[in-house]
This record gives C-alpha cells, structure tokens and sequence, in this order.
C-alpha cells in the first residue's frame, strides 16, 4: 500500500473541514475523488502533501509515518523524514503555479539540481524526454507567460515527473481551463495512468472520472459519503447524496 | 569666464569636488540601505511580534521624523549623551542608511506581499528549502516587483543628499548657497539643479534599463 490514511481530521477555525477521513490508495492505482465545492477534497490533497498540517489522525506515505494522532494530538515526523515523505509525493496545482521567472527547461530542470542534487546534464536529459512525451520539446527556451494554460498545465506535470514521485496528486488540473485544453490534460493523465503511475485526482470532470478511475471516492461536507469501482458508483448508486450530486451532471 | 559676476570655471571646479562627495553618499547610502532594507522587511514579516513591532516603531520614527532632524540627531546627538560624536560625514552616512532602509524595508515588504503564495507552495511541495525558496524562487519575483519603487527612491536620494549641508557637509548645494551669497547671483543654484537633474537623468536611464532586461516573464 503506497498511501494509508486513517481518521484524518482537519479544522479551520472551528469549522470542520475535514471529519473523519480515510483513504488507501495502492501501487498502480488510480483514486478520482468527485463532490461539491467546499466538500473538502482539496484539503486532502493538501494534508496529503504537507501544504497543510491536519488536527488529528496518521498518515503513512510510502512505508513512511508522516504524522501520528498521540492522547488526541497530531504529532508530525521529524523533518527529514518529512522532506523525503516529500519527494515521495507531487502535486499538480489547479492554476498550475509554475516558476514565472524561469524558462519551461529551468522549471523542470532546477529542482532535480538543487533539491535532488542530481548532474545538470541528467536533469536535462530527463527534462527534454517529458517535454518530448508532452509534445512540447520544441518550447524548452519559453517563458511559461508565452504558453497556454493547457501547455503551462502540462509543464507542470513535468515539473512533478522530473522527481520520480511514487505517487502523484492532482488538484482539479484542469478546472482553470477551457474545453479544448482540457482535453490536452487528461489525455497527459490517461498516459501517465497507462504507465501505472498512481494518481489521486481532485475532479469535477465526471466523464473523465468515469473512464480513467480504478476507484472513485464522493466526498461530502468533509466526510467519504460513498466510495467504489466507477461503475458502481455512476452506474447504480443506491446511495441518496450520490444520485442528487451526479443528476447535476448531464455528461454521464 | 564671468556669468552675473560668478566666476563659472572656479564654481564648476568646486561644484565637481562636491559632486563626489554627492555620489559617494548617494552610493554608500544605497549599499548599505538596500540589505538592510531586505532585513526590515523580514523583520517587519516575522510572526513573532517582539520582532515585528519594534520594526514598525522604527520604521514610523524614520519615515515620519525629517531627514533634516535625523541628521542633526546623528550628528550631535551622540556627542550630547556619550560625549564623543560619529564625525560629519559618518553621522551623514548613518543617518541617510538608517533613513532610507526604513523606506527600502516598506517597499520590499510590499514586493514579497505580491507573491502569489502559490509559488512558495509549489517550491514547498517540489522539496526547496525555507532558504532556497526564498533565495530562487521569491527573491528574483520581488526585485522585479520592487524596480519602479526602487527607481523612485533613488531619484530622490540624489536629491536629498542636498539635506546633507544641515550638517556642513560640503556638498552641491552647499557649494551653490556659498557661491550665491559670495558673489549675489542665483546663478549658482541654477548650477546645482542642472547637477541634480544630469545625475537623476543618469539614474532614470539606468533603471529603464533594468526594467527592460528584466522584461523577459511576466507574471
């Protein structure tokens, strides 16, 4: 198992975000969580990768103990164990967050050098064959301002593959996009799932879901209300809060 | 060469000396202002407010206190309480650091404000360090953030360094009130604004240029 998490909970304030979460995700495996908006789901993601610290529960990352509930208290690992629970982990940002002061070539390239400590002519290499398996080897020298969103989002995703995670996230990747250029990204995402890379992904593109997904998991005002393969849960959901989430979406 | 009675070729020659006593504040100031600035806006920034708000008081006492005074203050204060002083052109300098590091700290404050915090969260989870991120991601953003400002202040830098004669020190506009009162004439001052405006022209220029080079992304 590459992700275990169990019981996570996670406040804001006093409002609970997160009740009581847990997830298993496996080798080779592709979760797609699916809800509405403020269900909690990027916060998940976000608990998952350390941008966010939850209130309780355990997390275990790649054989790794990333935090621990002890008498009622969230206890964090040690941080370097944190910084290699880290690498072990990429994320895909919704509105991509690339490096706007570096070239495409230096947004994939620099963290391989500086953080993994890897040869620049490896990080290189390795960076102009993502390019080339994104079909975007000839914009190595761009700024990611000359880009489309479509093409700053699968930067992006280079930018993650650069460092081998084990397991990659993605935060609605496409939801800043329009139609067309969503259809670039999830087909970048279909790849990567053919390759048996294993992604859990935020979405609200139900088809896409639908098709890509080893398992789907509904989310609900920060609880897991229904989880299951997809067709279960878009064929025959017996479950109320389900069937009235996915009547609003026409497309399935 | 005689203009309105003022011997120009004698008034330039001085005008000139001073010139470098100008710029060698003008550089100095900016030197040493200019980290010292980075280092009040990181204090300014910190979440522990023992930090953060004897910044802030600092920053309101020299940006709503004049120049003129502060200069005074470097200048005699010390010799008043400790009894021995800086000298005129150190007192100068310390007053003009401390003076434009308080601006400088609020302008950088601001240019490490506009980054979008998804940039330190995408530095985070690619695994940089607090430092690294700082140092490769933020950094490089807030100096393109912080030039026009950056730009401005030092335009007015040029021109308060005539603040500088509060204390004697021999500058341009020192020169040009000595020479007016010499020889009666407000050639002299006419003089020292051409100076003031040839080196603002020099400076304006010089961040055009930066501002241009650092044209390559947009954020």
């Amino acid at each position: 198992m590459l992700l275990l998490a169990e019981n996570i909970q996670k406040r804001f304030d006093s409002e609970n975000v997160l009740e009581d979460i847990s997830l298993e995700v496996n080798e080779g495996e592709v979760v797609v969580i699916i809800g509405p908006s403020g269900s909690g789901k990027s916060t998940l993601l976000r608990c998952l990768t350390q941008l966010e610290q939850v209130n309780s529960g355990r997390i275990e990352i790649n054989g790794k103990l990333m935090v621990d509930t002890v008498d009622g208290r969230a206890v964090y690992a040690d941080s370097k164990t944190l910084h290699e629970i880290l690498l072990d982990v990429g994320l895909v940002f919704q509105n991509f967050n690339l490096f706007p002061h570096y070239s495409v070539m230096k947004n994939i390239v620099d963290a391989q050098v500086n953080v993994l400590k890897r040869d620049k002519e490896e990080a290189r290499t390795i960076a102009m064959e993502l390019l080339k398996k994104m079909n975007l080897s000839d914009r190595g020298d761009a700024y990611p301002c000359e880009l489309s969103g479509g093409q700053q989002q699968r930067i992006a995703i280079s930018r993650a593959l650069a460092l081998n995670p084990k397991i990659l996230f993605f935060d609605e990747p496409t939801s800043a996009l329009d139609p067309e250029l969503t259809g670039e990204i999830l087909k970048v995402i279909r790849n990567l799932a053919n390759e048996n890379m294993t992604m859990v992904i935020v979405t609200h593109e139900m088809a896409f879901a639908k098709e890509v997904a080893d398992r789907v998991i509904f989310m609900d005002n920060g609880l897991v209300v229904e989880q299951g393969t997809p067709e279960e849960l878009f064929g025959n959901t017996v479950n109320q809060r389900t069937k009235e989430f996915l009547q609003r979406y026409s497309d399935i | 060469m005689r203009i309105d009675n003022v011997p120009i070729d004698l008034l330039l020659k001085n005008m000139l000396s001073a010139t470098g006593t100008v710029l060698l504040i003008f550089f100095l100031t900016a030197i040493l202002s200019i980290p010292l600035g980075f280092v009040v806006a990181l204090a300014r920034r910190s979440r522990f407010k023992i930090i953060s708000i004897p910044t802030r008081i600092y920053q309101l006492i020299f940006r709503g206190t004049p120049l003129m005074l502060q200069l005074f203050f470097f200048m005699y204060g010390p010799f008043y309480i400790f009894g021995i002083g800086f000298g005129r052109f150190n007192a100068c300098i310390i007053a003009f650091v401390i003076n434009y590091a308080a601006y400088f700290g609020e302008i950088f404050r601001g240019g490490i404000a506009a980054i979008p915090k998804g940039q330190y969260e995408a530095a985070k989870v690619l695994g940089y360090s607090k430092f690294q991120t700082f140092m490769r991601i933020i950094l490089p953003q807030v100096v393109k953030h912080v030039m026009p400002a950056t730009g401005n202040e030092f335009m007015t830098l040029v021109k308060d360094t005539s603040l500088a004669q509060v204390i004697s020190v021999a500058e341009i506009y020192n020169v040009a009130t000595n020479a007016g009162a010499r020889y009666f004439s407000t050639v002299p001052l006419i003089v020292a604004g051409i100076f003031y405006l040839v080196m603002n022209t020099v400076v304006e220029m010089a961040f055009k240029l930066i501002e241009k080079k650092l044209d390559y992304y947009r954020t």
